[in-house]
């Protein structure tokens, strides 16, 4: 006993501070690719290389236009490997976490030369899903919105709907010392009855389809469905196939999607801060029909 | 191609002669033995009585393009030797059926079911063959075979999923749990029967997570294919990868730097310490010890910072590549990895001095879960839980990769098969990767750490196998044109391991099973594919 209570004071707390402070990460951590339109002059290699997909080219005869979607990028880092012109360069962004789908798919028109290269960049559609991005003023409200509105408690049910596992590990290094999600009043729970958030993982497989719509089906509402990862987005290296559905917003409206693979556990924290608020949202006109009523 | 000269392959030349049509090796540890027909019982009964071998594992691949049939691959290992058998046996597509080796050999009960249910050939005189990979609810499908597309939509599904065998008798009850589980892990439905507190018999239901990775693999250009293969397991996603690339390495006849193979040496300890730290924690909190996961999922947490240092991935992905690992690291990295890991061994002492200071944890830990040596023999149980059951096995002892043959291994090995020594074979593998990484560190700064790219040729075989924190993984390929798969077979060693479980609770009281099953700690993802 006396040795635990030692070894305990002598760790003393090791809670990191984030979103109140900056995370603290690596320099070698790959985040979001960031791409300059304007310099690049051939995306074809980093299509080539990339392993889901997420960066695809569409070539008419005389123009070229370039996708680019976060919901499928694992961050790998091939795309800036590949591309010579160093207009792919990784960044290491990872609160990527965004309620609209859209906002995670870049595109670029540009003018195709006939050796396949492009040039004069005519329209880029770049929507970053950074108009949440203070995440500091996230953190704030969100601790208000659990403390006023959920009355001090957020409780999450999270369910695997066919991840590699990997998923998981990232959510339950939430519950570490290090990430502590208990001091916002966030705790993950046993039931879906208790539950007002619902955290998936996995490109859902068919399997999976059932029980997933069961567990959505017994929360109560007022309910929020946080899409975690780039299977669960979009299906990932899965994909859609015979025994995959490629998405949980094929089965289930989604409120949040949070890119990664796995999403580091900022990154998740990030995601389900900002599904507060949606959640905040719901509760307040849910409140506002109820007077009304 | 030459014709292997080896004691054992004399012996099956003159004793099989007739039913042989060929024994051939591209590499001096893969033996390929085709046969005439499919009946590979004579020759599983002399490789196990003889010459004691172990049968790995069991796979399909349909060959009916080319070869007009399909073949099932029975992969067998002899202690001692580091060479594998593969024994190649033709099905033919108007009589798809082969007999089954699961009445005497339960190891292969779930491998030869899925070939029924993936290949759609028979498993005759099978004990139980009713559908293990496909639920029971899923159309008349065999999705590996050739002519099924991988983008197959499928109607909804109808019917029962599966029926449970009923519990019956006076106060005995069934409580029946998933797929959703209550704590943040994979899914998988346990069927349990009771007698108030004892479990009578535990039912499992898995491939909940089935996404169609095999036949996934099939589609993908082979750079590609290596992010596939990291996602085959989240917590092995190194392993696994590196499975996948050492299998398309001896296919290629690649020859990997050292620098290369000594950094894979490291990131794949440093995946075993992150594991077993974390389950070290996990079985503890099972019995109500908190405190201890708490210091557990701290040093965890200071490890995968670590690799994230090392690899840009937390979980050590995108590093792995196809002829060695895609960067280097410096002397600040090699610095990092060196003061942390001796932190780590530091504060992995207190925390194990933690535990062992607790009778209370040891008491709930000791006789709790038994998996007999017996039992698990019959059942091919590998890995962890079988060096903790008297099976003593580990691939990188026995098949020796990336740079293992440079440095000392202990195998731990106990016989008492309870939860308290999967987690002490746990605590001494942590101690043992720690002295790896050690030793291995300074071999990691210089040279090539990859090499040259080269074509793949087409139609090669080949085996790749590693023992990953959990157990023996081995992916066998055939490599096809233009930089893709012909085939791709995993093997997690939860496959293997699950039905342990089954046995391992029995008489144990239904409180237990937490614990029982995180000291296994074994993969749906992997499991399923």
């Amino acid at each position: 006993m006396f040795n635990i209570i030692q070894k305990t004071i002598k760790t003393g707390i090791v809670t990191a501070r984030y979103p109140d402070e900056a995370a603290k990460i690596s320099e070698n951590f790959r985040g979001r690719p960031a791409f300059d339109f304007e310099k690049w002059k051939d995306a074809r290699p980093a299509a080539e290389v990339c392993p889901t997909g997420a960066i695809s080219l569409r070539d008419k005869s005389d123009s070229r236009r370039v996708t680019v979607d976060y919901g499928l990028c694992v961050f790998c880092g091939l795309c800036a490997d590949a591309s010579s012109d160093q207009a792919v360069q990784i960044t290491r962004e990872f609160e990527l976490a965004t309620m609209d789908r859209h906002k995670l798919v870049l595109t670029a028109e540009y003018a195709l030369n006939a050796d396949g290269t492009h040039q004069q960049l005519r329209e880029v559609q770049f929507q970053s899903g950074h108009t949440d991005t203070d995440v500091e003023t996230l953190g704030r409200k969100a601790r208000e919105n659990i403390h006023k509105l959920l009355r001090r408690s957020l409780a999450i049910r999270e369910v695997d709907a066919g991840s590699c596992n990997g998923c998981e590990l990232e959510i339950v290094a939430l519950n570490n010392p290090i990430h502590d999600i208990e001091r916002f009043g966030i705790q993950f729970v046993a039931s879906p009855r208790h539950a007002d958030m619902l955290l998936v993982t996995g490109p859902v497989s068919r399997n999976m389809e059932l029980a997933l719509l069961k567990t959505y089906r017994a929360m109560a509402d007022p309910k929020v469905v946080v899409a975690v990862g780039a299977c669960g987005i979009s299906g990932g290296i899965f994909g859609a196939n015979y025994a995959s559905l490629g998405g949980v917003d094929k089965v289930l409206p989604v409120d949040v999607y949070v890119p990664g693979c796995p999403p580091r556990p900022q990154a998740l924290l990030h995601g389900i801060l900002l599904a507060v608020g949606c959640l905040a949202q719901r509760l307040d006109s849910d409140t506002a029909v109820n007077q009304k009523a | 191609m030459t014709q292997p000269a080896f004691p054992l392959f004399e012996a099956l030349r003159q004793k099989f002669g007739a039913q042989i049509q060929s024994l051939t090796a591209d590499r001096e540890d893969e033996t390929y033995l085709t046969l005439n027909d499919p009946d590979i019982r004579p020759i599983t009964n002399y490789l196990r009585g003889e010459f004691g071998a172990r049968l790995v594992m069991v796979f399909a691949e349909d060959r009916r393009a080319s070869e007009g049939v399909f073949f099932n691959y029975y992969v067998f290992d002899q202690k001692g030797s580091s060479r594998y058998l593969l024994v190649r046996t033709p099905i033919r597509p108007d009589d798809p059926s082969f007999p089954s080796l699961s009445a005497e050999l339960p190891a292969v009960n779930w491998q030869e079911r899925e070939i029924q249910d993936w290949f759609g050939l028979k498993a005759v005189e099978h004990p139980n063959p009713r559908r293990v990979a496909l639920h029971d609810n899923w159309p008349d499908v065999h999705p590996l075979r050739k002519d099924f597309p991988l983008e197959t939509v499928l109607p909804p599904f109808e019917g029962e999923r599966h029926i449970y065998r009923p519990a019956l008798g006076e106060g005995v009850f069934q409580v029946p749990v998933g797929p959703v589980h209550a704590g943040i892990i994979e899914p998988g439905h346990f069927n349990f029967a009771v007698a108030g507190e004892p479990i009578l018999y535990l039912q499992l239901r898995m491939f909940y997570t089935h996404k169609g990775t095999e036949k996934l693999f099939e589609k993908l250009p082979i750079p590609k294919a290596v992010f596939l293969a990291e996602s085959i397991s989240g917590d092995s996603s190194f392993s696994h990868g590196t499975a996948f690339c050492q299998a398309i390495e001896r296919a290629a006849q690649m020859e990997i730097p050292l620098r290369a193979l000594v950094m894979r040496t490291i990131l794949l300890e440093l995946e075993r310490l992150c594991n077993h730290v974390a389950d070290i924690g996990a079985i503890a909190t099972d019995v109500g010890f908190v405190i201890a996961n708490a210091h557990a999922s701290r040093l965890k947490e200071m490890l995968v910072m670590l690799n994230e240092q090392l690899t840009g991935s937390r979980l050590l992905r995108g590093m792995i590549c196809v002829g060695g690992v895609r960067r280097g690291w410096n002397a600040v990295q090699r610095d990092t990895l060196c003061s942390t890991i001796d932190s780590f061994a530091r504060e992995f002492q207190d925390l194990i001095g933690m535990i062992d200071s607790s009778e209370s944890t040891r008491d709930r830990l000791e006789q709790t879960g038994v998996l007999k040596h017996e039992k698990a023999r019959d059942l091919g149980i590998v890995g962890v839980a079988g060096r903790a059951s008297g099976i003593d096995l580990d691939t990188r002892r026995d098949h020796p990769y990336a740079a293992y043959s440079r440095y000392s291994l202990r195998v731990p090995v106990y016989e008492a098969g309870d939860v308290w020594h999967r987690m002490q074979v746990r605590i001494e593998e942590v101690r043992d990767s720690i002295s790896i990484i050690r030793k291995a560190v300074d071999e990691s700064l210089k040279g090539e750490f990859c090499a040259p790219a080269r074509a793949i040729p087409s139609d090669r075989c080949a085996l790749g196998a590693v023992e990953g924190w959990r157990g023996e993984i081995i992916h066998w390929i055939r490599t096809g044109t233009d930089n893709h798969l012909e085939r791709c077979k995993i093997k997690d060693p939860s496959l293997n391991n699950w039905p342990a479980l089954v046995e391992a609770v029995q008489g144990n009281i239904i409180a237990d099973f937490p614990v029982i099953n995180k000291s296994f700690n074994l993969s749906y993802s992997g499991t399923d594919r």
